[in-house]
């Protein structure tokens, strides 16, 4: 469902030109599970940003289910992300103000779902984390891992294909981690497409491919 | 709902700021009501003040020379009679109601059944009751018909009838003034003075004939239509012009003749508070201007400050229009939500004036200080589009937060 062609795409930092990703080919199946691997600096969280309509690239060409993501407007790009893709973050990124079933809900409010049944849904996906009981608590009541299963219940509400993970296990003790990475297996075995961004082999060592990333480049898969 | 609870929620943890700041704004809407309150009030008591008489109208008494005129001494009094009032009749064009009037202020006794009272007298043409805005509240004013008979009929005011009648009707019933039997046929009000309200009105030739005036007469007075101010002028200067040549006195004597221009009056002191009403809303309207900046002060901290929230919204699908709404409505959700506060002190403060300054006093200045609902709304406007002006650079800085960067922000 995803084709990379030749993906380049550099920062400018003050006077020169600092090159991030150096031409990147990358085909991703529906239903695969992936890891993307690499060094601090290795370009991959550019990647993922990339992936994730986040961020623009400069050459190249990258397609989700044949649609060509180039040169979106920002409304554009806005509504794509909330249809294709879902977002787990390292720093979780709920919103602080919103309780556990309000921050799920939240991507369905702005695909303009009627307040009952956006909160209805995100009971449900909140229930297949595990995490029912918590729906009225605020991210500051939560543990790190209820955190991260809100955060992925979050992303998966919308039903997306593709879920990104950005370090999802960064900030967790490695008993949560395994809890977090069960969720996101099981995710992928109900058909989506998981990718997962990490430097921790362990995590890698449990998705179907890992990507290696260095210096802008993959260089082994 | 689900709007307001994602703006309370950004409220929330400002309290003080935005209470700050939103002090500001209602006092800024505050000030503007106000201060219009209280110039509907000086145009309500101005309005008041010329309710008395028609605004349109020109009225003329004779005076006294101060300046020698070809050959004649100054001090001579001049001395209005009914030729003045046909002459002012026929040559004045755009004259509409005319009256001639002569005055008893002194008074005479009005006597009904076994009750005698004093009552000022005015001899008049029908055409009067234009001039002085004189209200029928029962029966008729004079009429042609009154002078061409030289009826013995008289227009009594509230203030008399009360005096006499004890409650009863009047009409049709006859009083003696001054010792002779005149036939009530009509009541009235007057929004002047009381003196005007305790007034008999007579054809004017029968009062000329049954207290030995002759053709005498104290006044003439006409009504302009619609003209506007330079004609009104220039009628005034005809009537100068027409009386100096026939009573022979200078152009130049202003104390020969008393030409009294109510529309040239009523305009200038409309124009000084037209002028003062503008002055008002520009203070009123940069006080708000400066409630504004607070605003958008707090918005472009508030957008710093949610940048990661922001970005947070982006990643989950948040289209640039959905952020921006989400900015305004939180300036606007302040604005208005403080600018009712300031818009209900100053009504408060304006109903509270108005009941302590008494209304349609003779020659008060402040009548009814009230803002009307057109005002009221008007306030409201302004704070809706205050509010979204104060939104405009924080939100247009808050649509503009890429994803990645406010992702990465701490």
């Amino acid at each position: 469902m995803i084709r990379l062609k030749d993906i380049e795409k550099s920062y400018i930092m003050g006077s020169h030109k600092l090159q991030v990703l150096k031409g990147i080919n990358l085909d991703i199946n529906d239903g695969e599970l992936v890891s993307i691997m690499g060094s601090s600096g290795s370009g991959k969280s550019t990647l993922l940003n990339i992936i994730g309509i986040l961020d623009s690239y400069d050459s190249g060409s990258y397609r989700i289910d044949n649609e060509f993501i180039s040169d979106l407007s920002e409304t554009r790009a806005a509504k794509l992300r909330g249809q294709y893709i879902g977002f787990v973050f390292q720093s979780f990124n709920l919103i602080g103000f919103k309780n556990a079933v309000e921050n799920v809900a939240l991507p369905l409010y702005y695909q303009n779902v009627k307040r009952g049944e956006r909160n209805a849904m995100a009971l449900d996906y909140l229930d297949q984390v595990g995490l029912k009981d918590w729906a009225s608590h605020l991210p500051s009541e939560l543990s790190g891992g209820q955190k991260q299963r809100v955060a992925i219940a979050r992303a998966l509400v919308t039903n997306p294909k593709l879920i990104l993970a950005d370090e999802p296990t960064g900030a967790l003790d490695s008993v949560t981690s395994q809890e977090v990475m069960n969720v996101l297996k099981a995710i992928n075995k109900e058909g989506k497409t998981v990718i997962i961004v990490t430097h921790e082999h362990d995590i890698a060592a449990q998705t179907n491919r890992i990507i290696h990333l260095k210096d802008g480049q993959v260089v082994d898969e | 709902m689900e709007r307001f609870a994602e703006i309370w929620a950004g409220i929330r943890t400002n309290k003080l700021r935005t209470f700050l700041t939103g002090f500001s704004v209602a006092w800024g809407i505050f000030m503007l009501v106000l201060l219009l309150g209280v110039g509907n009030g000086m145009q309500n008591g101005t309005k008041d003040k010329f309710n008395d008489d028609a605004i349109n109208s020109i009225w003329i008494s004779p005076g006294q020379t101060s300046i020698s005129y070809k050959g004649l001494q100054p001090g001579r009094k001049i001395k209005f009679k009914d030729d003045d009032f046909e002459l002012i009749k026929r040559e004045i064009r755009g004259a509409e109601e005319i009256t001639a009037r002569v005055d008893e202020w002194q008074g005479r006794s009005v006597t009904y059944g076994s009750k005698t009272s004093a009552f000022r007298l005015r001899g008049v043409h029908p055409a009067h009751q234009y001039v002085e805005k004189t209200i029928m509240t029962q029966g008729r004013f004079i009429n042609e018909n009154d002078l061409l008979r030289r009826r013995k009929v008289c227009v009594i005011g509230e203030l008399v009838e009360a005096d006499l009648f004890n409650g009863e009707n009047s009409i049709g019933e006859w009083v003696t003034v001054g010792g002779i039997p005149f036939r009530v046929v009509g009541k009235f009000k007057d929004e002047g003075s009381e003196g005007e309200n305790s007034t008999v009105y007579l054809p004017i030739n029968t009062m000329q004939l049954a207290y030995g005036y002759a053709d005498k007469i104290d006044r003439i007075m006409f009504t302009i239509g619609d003209a506007n101010l330079e004609e009104s002028k220039e009628m005034a200067n005809e009537v100068q012009r027409i009386l100096s040549e026939k009573h022979n006195f200078s152009l130049e004597d202003e104390r020969a003749l008393h030409v009294r221009n109510n529309y040239e009056d009523f305009k200038r002191i409309s124009d000084v508070l037209g002028l003062m009403k503008s002055f008002f809303w520009l203070i009123g309207v940069l006080t708000i201007f400066a409630g504004i900046i607070g605003v958008s002060n707090i918005m472009l901290i508030t957008v710093q400050e949610r940048t990661r929230e922001i970005g947070i919204r982006k990643s989950l699908g948040a289209t640039p229009k959905s952020i921006v709404l989400m900015i305004v409505e939180e300036a606007v959700l302040i604005t208005v939500f403080f600018g009712y506060f300031g818009l209900f002190f100053a009504v408060l403060i304006l109903e509270l004036l108005a009941k302590v300054i008494p209304t349609g006093d003779d020659g008060a200045v402040f009548s009814n200080p009230t803002v009307d609902f057109n005002t009221a709304l008007t306030a409201l406007a302004v704070l809706v589009v205050a509010g979204t002006l104060a939104a405009a650079i924080p939100a247009a800085r808050a649509a503009k937060i890429k994803p990645v960067e406010a992702l990465a922000a701490d």
